[in-house]
């Protein structure tokens, strides 16, 4: 589903001592289909965004439109309930919504809620614990018996399960070990491209964001800061370290040698590995020419 | 929380009333509890009424915001008025409202008491408004230190206190995180039945114990490896002090209660 922000803003207990804007003159568009990633420092206003995507939020300002479904301050949407099917969303340590008593139970809570029938549940089930690679006989077990990563995953498959076509994650990976983190972000790539998922990926990792994203969306307080392709965007150095964030490690590699050798490597989503190959080939060709 | 019901919010300000010690508050709020209940002529009241809104006006908190902010203590006030227009049988009758009759003596007991109401709310409203949880704790520890001859574990209550204040935002923080992820699942907690609508506590209940549960275990094992031991010997970080301004405020207040034995009938 396509999703389009126009000038919204959202003030967090209007009229009141603790009067916040969290987010103001927001505008920008996905088209379906895109990954995109929105990156920004600590309250730049990005959680607030997200709950605007299934209508948690409903902008103070402005206009928000996922599909043909329209938010705006004025009127109530009618088809909340299917906004939300359609709309997943993986919240920050996901893992704290578990309350079934078995993992089955707890992924089948979300479809359920949707009016999905227990035989399609069941087939939902065992497609998505293949997905988040869970185990079948985990499937009888208490949530809470099971180690944080693996609840994470069951918690993943509960929104899964629901099968939306909008796929919003806020930082999916936050407090897993790095062999985990890199799984789970392969996982959702895999199913953004299996399933035709438009996806929203908040994060702090700038390697993610570069690695999976087609489109960035930078914010700082409160507003766009700059949007574009990941490539071109984290180039952009001096901005960048005006908003307190760092470069991928990648990008800091070519701006190394940059730096050292005098000439700038291209950056076409190489591996750090492959442009450690270019850089050889490259020292070793300028000698070979003397 | 979205909504304006201010009674246990602490607004942060540098007022008068902010500036005074918190024990000087909780006293003069206990004896202003009680000489609430002794006033019964018009200027009696008239001069609690004064006191109280003046007290609230030196909060420099909007008086507009802490009215609107009881709301939901208004309706009990005005439920108790009209209980009273309606029952009360003495004096003339006045007029009639809808064929009830209504008696002088009862719209006069009714103003009394919802006035009465209104005042208690409004002054111990202010004390939260102004004072941090943390001032209160120390406040009511430093006034049952006396307590402590009779073995009673006054520092341990202290704890108990601060550490449930403490965590009343943090649930609070929480329980929405969680109804939101609930939500964001089918759950709908506003409309249905209320059967329905029970039964979505769960996805709620459950959660929110597990990890108000984790918390307070991690916090106990953070305190023992820190070496908390409670009580003798240990020092604070904020001393209370008794200021010049608390003195002229309890001179104040002594005043007010010699007004208010002069003025009685």
């Amino acid at each position: 589903m396509d999703i389009s922000f126009e000038n919204v803003a959202y003030t967090y207990q209007p009229k009141t001592p603790f009067e916040h804007r969290a987010i103001h003159d927001l505008s920008f568009q996905v088209s379906s289909g895109t990954f995109v990633a929105i990156v920004g420092h600590t309250g730049s206003g990005k959680s607030t965004l997200i709950q605007h995507l299934n209508g948690l939020l409903r902008p103070t300002q402005g206009q928000v439109t996922i599909g043909d479904y329209q938010l705006s301050s004025d009127k109530k949407l009618k088809e909340m309930k299917e906004l939300r099917r359609r709309v997943g969303v993986v919240f920050q340590y996901p893992e704290h919504q578990l309350f079934e008593e078995t993992v089955a139970k707890d992924i089948a809570f979300g479809p359920a809620n949707f009016g999905v029938d227990q035989a399609e549940i069941k087939k939902r089930t065992y497609e998505v614990i293949q997905a988040v690679q869970i185990p079948e006989d985990l499937l009888e077990r208490s949530p809470f018996d099971l180690s944080g990563g693996q609840m994470r995953r069951v918690a993943i498959a509960g929104v899964l399960a629901m099968e939306p076509e909008v796929l919003v994650l806020d930082e999916p990976t936050a407090g897993l070990d790095p062999r985990g983190q890199k799984d789970i972000m392969d996982m959702f790539y895999r199913l953004h491209q299996e399933k035709n998922l438009t996806t929203v990926l908040v994060t702090h990792s700038m390697e993610d964001a570069l690695h999976y994203a087609d489109h960035v969306i930078i914010l700082d307080h409160g507003t766009k800061y700059m949007e574009g392709k990941p490539a071109e965007v984290f180039v952009k150095k001096e901005e960048l370290n005006k908003v307190q964030l760092d470069l991928p490690e990648v990008i800091q590699f070519i701006f190394k040698v940059e730096e050292k050798f005098g000439f700038r490597l291209t950056y076409r989503g190489q591996e750090l590995s492959e442009l450690a190959q270019e850089l050889k080939e490259l020292i070793r060709g300028a000698d070979n020419h003397e | 929380m979205n909504n304006a019901f201010i009674i246990g919010q602490y607004i942060p300000g540098e007022s008068i009333i902010h500036r005074l010690d918190p024990r000087t508050k909780i006293t003069i709020i206990f004896f202003f509890v009680i000489i609430v209940f002794f006033a019964n002529s018009i200027a009696s009241y008239g001069l609690l009424t004064v006191f109280s809104i003046g007290s609230a006006l030196a909060t420099r908190i909007k008086l507009s915001y802490i009215i609107k902010g009881l709301t939901p203590v208004w309706f009990l006030i005005i439920f108790t008025f009209i209980l009273h227009l309606v029952v009360t049988r003495e004096g003339d009758v006045l007029f009639e409202l809808l064929s009830f009759p209504v008696y002088s003596g009862a719209v006069a007991q009714g103003s009394a008491i919802s006035l009465r109401f209104f005042l208690l709310i409004l002054v111990t409203s202010l004390l939260t408004l102004t004072t941090s949880p943390i001032e209160i704790t120390d406040a009511i520890e430093s006034l049952l230190h006396p307590l402590k001859r009779i073995k009673f574990p006054v520092h341990e209550l202290a704890l108990m206190m601060s550490i449930s204040l403490r965590f009343i935002p943090t649930l609070m923080q929480e329980t929405e995180k969680i109804s939101k992820a609930q939500a964001s699942r089918g759950v709908d907690f506003k409309t249905g039945p209320i059967k329905e609508r029970l039964q979505a506590i769960v996805p709620l209940l459950v959660p929110l114990f597990v990890s108000a549960f984790k918390r307070a275990e991690e916090l106990a094992m953070a305190m023992e490896a820190r070496g908390y031991q409670g009580g003798e010997g240990r020092t604070k970080l904020r001393e209370l002090k008794i200021k010049p301004i608390d003195i002229v405020t309890f001179g104040i207040f002594c005043l007010i209660i010699i007004g208010l034995y002069l003025t009685r009938t």
